[in-house]
């Protein structure tokens, strides 16, 4: 048992790490790389949930999520960088030490907001269900401070991330055909994200949203 | 029978949305899309029957659920879907006169968005209701973009990241309460369910329950267009081609508003009505005041009709916040006259735009000279909109402010309401403006004669006064649906 809580809070680490290292790097392109480690953790904690509770389908949910988060999500941002190098920047509103230091302020804010649902079972997943919490809080960061589409995008990813570590490490998921909306309308979102960011170069010649000011009252 | 029944308003626009994929946009399928709606309506008009004479219906293992609520909620989306149908034609050919739009692409999405709202309304799990709604933000999202303009790529941008953002705080909040749930003892299959949910609310953890409550008030408020995460409306609203803003306005905001009246259902059980009402009273009074502030200085009478939007979901809100029984039978009337009323004035202001080729406020001038009939019209929609008799909304306004007394809110819901007459005074002055103002003297002279009639045939006139009627009939008598009503504020029936 303690061998599969040790192994849990690796996967959960790692979790952590990734959406730290997102939000360090600056350049997309590395940006999608870390979001595929990230799609792998995710799928690890699955896993180990599968074999820790003895429910063979959570590997088939485990599978599913490596397909969608660590391989396909990723390669559709991947695929929408443009060849210019400006469009790859996530030119940040606040600089990467000081995001690196809120993101630290937004862990510990995560551990305290948890604590009711941590207290409702004493079992390793649950103690670490404030990563999830927190890979949240940090993809909510990035939507706020950056302000390039395809950054807003792996913004939105993160925060979408961490819900599903909150619903695997509090209740080893939400029941299956739940899960399966949600990943295909997540799929469905991020592929309109990305017509809108095709047609947005088209017309305003890059993907500044901060260029967009038609609209203001 | 009863899956049927569920099913049926569901399929309907799925089947017209195959037809136009697979037809296109043409004369004969022109109105396939209002054949969809009209099924709805007569779907719901069954539904309802059944609810009020029976029971609640439950289909697909409680997958699929229509109590009086739901009941209620459907037939106001079939009333506004087959009016904006119905107006689309018109739209369209307009489009296609100036060498835009795509007939196929708009009939398919539309008719999507009708099968998710559908489904929304008739979810019986928070989760089925959860893929439903962001659905909606998805299928919206082209029609938002529809004009491809700056414009229009900026308002569906902001639309889909800051909903589909707002509704993934709500699934956290899905996901904290099913964690709740299970420790409670509830299954699998029954963890999500409100009806169970409330039944059980006894052995939800209180800690965890509040924080999944506040989340999924957010959430879902962020898709009715409540304060903090309103930000998209007004661009969606303004931007989406005319029969689509009124269903957004009329009905989407209405489906999402009902997820939440779902949610404080549970956690009054939970947590006594004391937690959601405060976080529905703050919510409720700050979209309030974000829409009166920002009708006041409004220019774009597009922009003017969504703030209106937001003003009658901030009273939507505080109405869900005094929640007793007057309350919510006030509330969805109101949601119905809002729905219908929002939609004439959409669909007025789209012929409108077309007519003036601006959205300007000030440069609309005399209409009620030079377009006496479309004048009166978006007039008579925007006294019903101020809550004016006969029409319904009057007595809606009327009853919550009677609820609100009754229960003690009086502060509350005397400061809700002085912030609605400020938005009143707005919407009154700009709307006298374009009506009855002077021509600009820089402008062009002469140009109060009377204009040629706008060519609006019967069919174009059709929705908008059948609108008009119903919503000023409902004021006149609710008879119809009064016993509807009645179940659907009990809660839980």
């Amino acid at each position: 048992m303690s061998n599969r809580a040790e192994l849990l809070d690796l996967a959960a680490g790692l979790f952590l790490l990734c959406a730290v290292a997102i939000l360090w790097r600056r350049d997309v392109r590395a940006q999608t790389a870390w979001l595929s480690g990230q799609g792998i953790a995710l799928a690890a904690i699955a896993a180990i949930l599968g074999a820790q509770d003895a429910r063979p389908d959570l590997y088939g949910v485990a599978a599913g999520v490596a397909l969608l988060r660590a391989a396909l999500l990723p390669t559709l941002v991947r695929r929408a960088i443009a060849a210019r190098a400006e469009d790859r920047e996530s030119a940040p509103l606040i600089n990467v030490g000081a995001s690196l230091l809120a993101a630290v302020a937004l862990v510990l804010l995560a551990y305290t907001v948890a604590q009711p649902l941590v207290r409702l079972e004493d079992t390793p997943a649950a103690r670490a269900l404030p990563v999830g919490l927190s890979v949240v809080l940090i993809g909510l960061l990035i939507l706020v401070t950056r302000r390039k589409a395809l950054s807003q995008i792996v913004g939105f990813l993160l925060l979408d991330n961490g819900i599903t570590a909150v619903a695997f490490l509090a209740a080893a998921g939400v029941p299956l055909l739940v899960e399966f909306g949600v990943s295909f309308d997540l799929l469905l979102a991020v592929l309109v994200l990305r017509v809108l960011t095709a047609r947005m170069r088209n017309l305003f010649g890059g993907s500044d949203l901060d260029e967009m000011r038609e609209l203001r009252d | 029978m009863d899956l049927l029944l569920l099913l049926l308003p569901i399929a309907a626009p799925l089947l017209a949305a195959l037809g136009y994929a697979l037809a296109g946009w043409r004369r004969p399928t022109a109105h396939l899309g209002t054949a969809a709606a009209a099924v709805i309506l007569g779907g719901a008009i069954a539904l309802a029957v059944r609810v009020t004479r029976d029971a609640p219906l439950d289909a697909l293992g409680g997958w699929l659920h229509a109590d009086a609520l739901s009941a209620f909620l459907l037939l106001v989306v079939g009333a506004v879907a087959t009016l904006a149908c119905a107006a689309s034609p018109g739209y369209l050919a307009a489009e296609h006169a100036h060498g835009g739009g795509s007939g196929r692409r708009y009939g398919v999405l539309v008719q999507f968005f009708l099968a998710a709202m559908c489904l929304g309304a008739l979810a019986g799990n928070l989760g089925v209701a959860w893929i439903a709604i962001e659905a909606t933000t998805i299928v919206t999202a082209f029609l938002v973009g529809f004009g491809h303009t700056r414009a229009a790529v900026e308002a569906a941008w902001k639309y889909t990241v800051v909903c589909s953002v707002g509704i993934a705080l709500a699934l956290l909040g899905i996901v904290v309460l099913y964690d709740a749930a299970r420790h409670a003892g509830l299954s699998e299959a029954t963890a999500l369910n409100p009806r169970v949910l409330t039944a059980h609310a006894g052995a939800l953890d209180p800690a965890v329950t509040r924080m999944a409550t506040a989340f999924m008030i957010l959430g879902f408020g962020a898709k009715a267009g409540l304060a903090p995460l309103h930000a998209w409306l007004p661009d969606a609203h303004s931007q989406a081609p005319a029969p689509v803003s009124a269903l957004m306005s009329g009905v989407l905001l209405a489906v999402a508003f009902v997820q939440i009246l779902r949610v404080k259902q549970i956690a009054d059980a939970a947590l006594g009505p004391a937690f959601a009402r405060t976080l529905l009273l703050i919510t409720g009074l700050a979209t309030l005041a974000v829409a009166a502030l920002l009708l006041l200085a409004q220019r774009d009478y597009k922009r003017m009709l969504a703030y209106s939007s937001m003003e009658h979901m901030g009273l939507i809100a505080v109405a869900a916040a005094i929640g007793t029984r007057l309350a919510l039978a006030a509330l969805l009337l109101h949601i119905a006259g809002h729905g219908l009323a929002k939609t004439v004035a959409f669909t007025a202001s789209g012929h409108l735009l077309r007519a003036e080729h601006t959205t300007r406020i000030d440069q609309v001038r005399a209409l009620a000279i030079r377009r006496p009939a479309l004048g009166g019209v978006l007039a008579a929609a925007i006294l019903a909109l101020l809550g004016l008799p006969p029409f319904s909304l009057f007595a809606s306004e009327l009853g919550i402010a009677r609820a609100g007394f009754a229960a003690h809110l009086g502060v509350p819901v005397t400061a809700a309401f002085l912030l609605a007459l400020l938005a009143f005074a707005a919407l009154a002055r700009h709307t006298a403006g374009m009506l009855l103002g002077d021509e600009d003297p820089g402008a062009s002279g002469g140009a109060t004669q009377p204009v040629a009639a706008a060519r609006l045939g019967p069919a174009a006139w059709g929705p908008l006064v059948t609108g008009l009627v119903t919503v000023a009939a409902l004021g006149v008598t609710a008879w119809p649906v009064t016993t509807l009503l009645g179940l659907a504020a009990q809660g839980g029936r």
